[in-house]
């Protein structure tokens, strides 16, 4: 019989565990473990871009917040379908609640960003702060 | 005791073929659930549109493939998970009403149902009284 309970996991660590464990592709492979939700971060000369893979969320069960100009902070909960009956015989995605934050390599207009969510996956947008965009400087011929 | 779904799931080994466009294969997760009528899978294909989602059942073995459409440009500062597309096969014990699957896809969760055939429904034996 491989029916088991499902128990609701509430801490963090054995979410983060569980994830890396059955992920196996995190940190590109050094096996240092990572908070949940690994996040990528980019960039480009206007704005900073993160994004989490957070599937079966919607954006209204996120919070997300940009504090202090560089402070980005991501919360959110799932929760797993319920059935009357049955077993389950696999259990491998993870449910709970999460918050992961992550200081920002510059600091970005907080009124400014933007989220978006398509299949599963959460991005935003946040221009750059003015003061750390890249300047080109005009060099005169003399 | 239900028997039923016997999960050797096979990592799949083939890369390159001409249409993918992530070097690397990702083995999704997948929650699976048996009523009496049917078996639910759940599984987390991030980043596949229904588009991009190639599901086959054939002798026994259900499988399902979600291409990735590539993302991210500009200089990347943090890279803390990969990205590719995705492939996972089980194979089904439970005898499946082939036709009547259906799958419905949200928000990057794949949801299938697997109608059992309708000889393997637990039926309840009436009895008389004489």
């Amino acid at each position: 019989m491989l029916s088991t309970q499902w128990q609701p996991m509430a801490e963090m660590n054995r979410l983060r565990n569980e994830m890396d464990r059955v992920f196996g592709r995190h940190g590109n492979g050094s096996g240092r473990a990572t908070a949940f939700p690994p996040l990528n971060v980019w960039e480009n000369d206007d704005s900073l871009f993160v994004e989490a893979e957070l599937p079966g969320f919607d954006l209204d069960d996120l919070e997300i917040y940009v504090t202090g100009g560089n402070h980005l902070s991501i919360a959110g909960e799932r929760k797993q379908p319920e059935h009357e009956g049955g077993a389950w015989h696999r259990q491998e995605r993870a449910f709970g609640k999460f918050r992961r934050t992550l200081d920002l390599p510059g600091d970005v207009n907080s009124d400014g960003v933007e989220a978006s969510f398509c299949n599963g996956v959460l991005k935003l947008a946040m221009p750059k702060a003015e003061q750390v965009k890249p300047h080109r400087i005009e060099v005169k011929a003399i | 005791m239900s028997p039923t779904m016997t999960t050797p799931e096979k990592q799949s080994g083939e890369n390159g073929s001409p249409e993918t466009t992530y070097q690397s294969t990702f083995i999704p997760r997948f929650d699976i659930w048996e009523g009496e009528e049917e078996l639910l899978l759940y599984g987390d294909l991030p980043g596949v549109s229904v588009d991009d989602l190639d599901i086959r059942f054939e002798n026994r073995e259900l499988s399902i493939r979600g291409k990735v459409q590539p993302r991210h440009e500009g200089e990347r500062l943090l890279d803390e998970y990969g990205i590719g597309d995705f492939h996972r096969t089980f194979t089904v014990g439970e005898a499946i009403d082939a036709e009547k699957i259906s799958a419905e896809m949200k928000q990057g969760v794949l949801v299938l149902h697997l109608p059992k055939s309708e000889k393997l429904k637990p039926r309840r034996i009436k009895v008389k009284a004489i």
